[in-house]
């Protein structure tokens, strides 16, 4: 499904990233650990198309297919999905117009009609159940005046609503309290199958009791310096991450 | 010549064509010295301090149409609201159009200046407003020197007009270079409703200077709401005097969708004389290349307990320049005055302008007043966040234009209009989704 390769990139002439490489199969979840500034969310950001950064070597593979051509909204629509750390407020736009223009707008690109009216409702009805939404919510201006919890959920949702092919939690567990945690994690769960795959980037083990990866990846200054599988969250919980530099630097 | 020795020499012929004894020719002779002592505005004036008429001014207008033109109703279909049944004031190069009008006297007036001008039985109402608050510049001046033609609509006593009301000019570009001075006057008395539209529209490229004066007049509880769509082409140049005088508890409100054209200049000013008013004033302005759209508003309370509220937005592309002076005059007897005054603003180019000027005058020590101006550039975050949903980059910068500009769409009453303003914004943003904010 996500193939890099070698990943170098920077921003403004600082490298962040120096030579990641990762391979994410269909229907495994991958969580990607480390500590602050190792490059985590500069990862996410770059396989969702932000344009700010620059990558000077290696690729990325999307099914066998080089993204580095493609535009944010075209790896949306061959499946991208990035959760954000900070979801961005957008006055005037409402959830539910939000929702219709980017599936609609999906569609279009995938070359399919429309989503008709009724339907469009019935699945925004129940992608909300799934995140406990409130209706009036889906009312209001896009993550406008909506608290940290809300605004994870209501990303969830939106990936509930996008059935994406690869997604991308970025810290999406933080902010959340424990209940909003299970209805995250259990929004998430629900998406999971044999032709999609989850990448969850965290800080902490805990959401990854509720998602539980495959595989467990320790990130630390630009490259990923261990993996393994679940086991090592806990272990990266209970030890910290000076192990692992100790480790590195040795 | 110079326009204006030319408008001078004009007036004389202009009175062979009007009937001396009427009750109005001392008020058109009394204006035209006004105009002859008062000329076009400068950009030393502070009010015009940002728009210059010097270009505009430089063609050799036309300032009579030499004759009736005519045009088919399937050629000028786009540009009525022909999914709502209104009644229509047509006017071609100035003259009224019956053909493609549909007037009404019964219950209520809408029909036509000329008439209200001279016949008798206009004459009180004529006597009682007719200019009585058009401002004495040397615009208003000129426009009522000449004022001959226009809307004239009266709503009398609790009456609500059964129908929105359009009132479309159309220059044909028959003439090389045209001058049109509409005159409306719109009397709304006790109670009673209505709903107006009004658009400008030339038809070729041909330059066209419009002057236009209204004057309305809402009484007590009375409820006004006018719609200017100015979505002309690029040789097509307006300069808008609206006056409206309310009276106790009426609500007016004035949206201006400013959409294109070559100059645009919106002078709206309002005057409050009772309790218990409300005054809405709602602009949406988007424009490229060198247009510029100057609204210069005034709001004066001069009553307590009375409200004015103001919201203006604006979008400027390419080299094209705004201005929003924006003033409100709170008389000291006008105690528990809300006034709000908004003006935000989205430059999309290094080379667009915008002059944004608020100016408070309060005399009165209880009231809130509050104004707020912005400008800025669109998000590139929400821009980027809208991308990774699929939306692509034209249509996401689409959506926040339009989210930004939609609380004013909002208040639009007319549900056909506000389709038909919706389109005018997509065609203007060059996207074809069906945004249903």
């Amino acid at each position: 499904m996500l193939e890099i390769k070698d990943l170098h990139a920077s921003v403004e002439e600082k490298e962040i990233l120096k030579g990641l490489s990762l391979n994410v199969k269909a229907g495994e979840v991958h969580a990607i650990m480390g500590p602050n500034g190792s490059g985590k969310s500069t990862l996410a950001n770059i396989v969702a198309g932000k344009e700010d950064y620059e990558v000077t070597k290696g690729e990325i593979l999307l099914n066998g297919e080089d993204m580095e051509e493609l535009a944010a909204e075209e790896r949306a629509h061959k499946g991208v999905f990035l959760s954000f750390q900070y979801p961005v407020e957008i006055p005037g736009v409402t959830v539910t117009n939000f929702m219709k223009t980017a599936i609609n707008e999906t569609r279009k690109a995938q070359g399919l009609e429309e989503m008709p009216a009724k339907d469009m409702l019935k699945k925004i009805r129940e992608k909300s159940e799934l995140l406990e939404i409130d209706r009036k919510f889906l009312s209001r201006s896009l993550n406008e005046g909506f608290s940290g919890g809300e605004k994870k959920r209501n990303e969830i949702f939106q990936m509930a609503m996008m059935e994406p092919k690869l997604a991308i939690l970025d810290e999406t567990d933080s902010g959340l309290d424990i209940d909003a945690l299970r209805i995250v994690a259990n929004g998430v769960n629900k998406l999971k199958g044999g032709d999609n795959a989850i990448v969850v980037i965290t800080h902490y083990q805990r959401l990854l009791e509720y998602i539980v990866p495959d595989f467990v990846h320790v990130l630390y200054d630009g490259k990923i310096v261990k993996s393994g599988t679940k086991e090592l969250a806990l272990e990266l919980e209970e030890k910290g991450y000076d192990w692992i530099k100790e480790e590195i630097n040795a | 010549m110079e326009l204006k020795e030319k408008l001078v020499s004009s007036f004389l012929a202009f009175e062979n064509t009007v009937d001396i004894d009427a009750p109005v020719h001392d008020i058109r002779s009394q204006a035209i010295k006004v105009f002859e002592e008062k000329g076009f505005p400068t950009k030393k004036e502070e009010a015009w301090k940002y728009t210059s008429l010097n270009t505009i001014l430089k063609h050799d207008y036309s300032v009579f149409p030499k004759e009736e033109n005519a045009l088919e109703f399937k050629d000028v279909k786009k540009y009525f609201l022909h999914d709502l049944d209104t009644y229509k004031i047509v006017f071609i190069d100035g003259i009224y159009s019956s053909h493609l009008s549909e007037t009404t006297h019964d219950k209520i007036d809408v029909c036509l200046m000329s008439s209200a001008l001279t016949k008798d039985k206009y004459k009180p109402l004529i006597d009682n407003y007719f200019n009585k608050i058009a401002r004495q510049d040397g615009l208003s001046s000129l426009n009522t020197a000449f004022s001959k033609e226009g809307a004239y609509i009266y709503i009398p006593k609790n009456k609500l007009a059964d129908k929105p009301i359009q009132i479309i000019h159309f220059s044909t570009g028959k003439e090389s270079s045209l001058l049109l001075q509409p005159r409306n006057l719109i009397i709304v008395e006790e109670n009673s409703h209505v709903q107006i539209i009004e658009r400008h529209q030339s038809l070729t490229e041909n330059p066209v200077l419009t002057n236009s004066v209204t004057e309305i007049f809402a009484d007590k509880r009375a409820v006004v709401d006018y719609y200017k769509i100015q979505n002309d082409n690029q040789n097509a140049s307006l300069i808008d005097n609206t006056y409206i005088e309310q009276q106790a508890q009426s609500l007016a409100s004035v949206h201006t969708f400013a959409f294109g054209g070559n100059l645009t200049r919106n002078n709206l000013n309002f005057f409050q004389k009772g309790e218990g008013i409300d005054s809405v004033l709602n602009g949406i302005t988007i424009i490229e290349g060198k247009q510029h759209v100057d609204h210069n508003t005034l709001v004066h309370h001069t009553a307590p307990n009375c409200e004015s509220h103001q919201d203006y937005k604006g979008i400027f592309d390419e080299k094209a320049t705004g201005v929003f002076n924006g003033k409100i005059i709170v008389n000291k007897e006008a105690q528990k005055t809300n006034a709000f005054q908004s003006n935000n603003n989205i430059l999309l180019s290094d080379k667009a302008t915008i002059n944004s000027k608020p100016q408070l005058e309060i005399f009165a020590d209880d009231v809130k007043c509050s104004h707020g101006c912005t400008i800025g550039q669109l998000d590139e975050n929400a821009l980027f966040y809208m991308r990774t949903r699929g939306i692509g980059e034209k249509e996401a910068r689409a959506l926040m234009m339009y989210a930004f500009a939609n609380n004013v769409l909002e208040s639009v009453k007319i549900p056909q209009l506000k389709s038909r303003i919706n389109k005018l914004i997509a065609n203007k943003l060059n996207v074809d989704i069906g945004f249903d904010l």
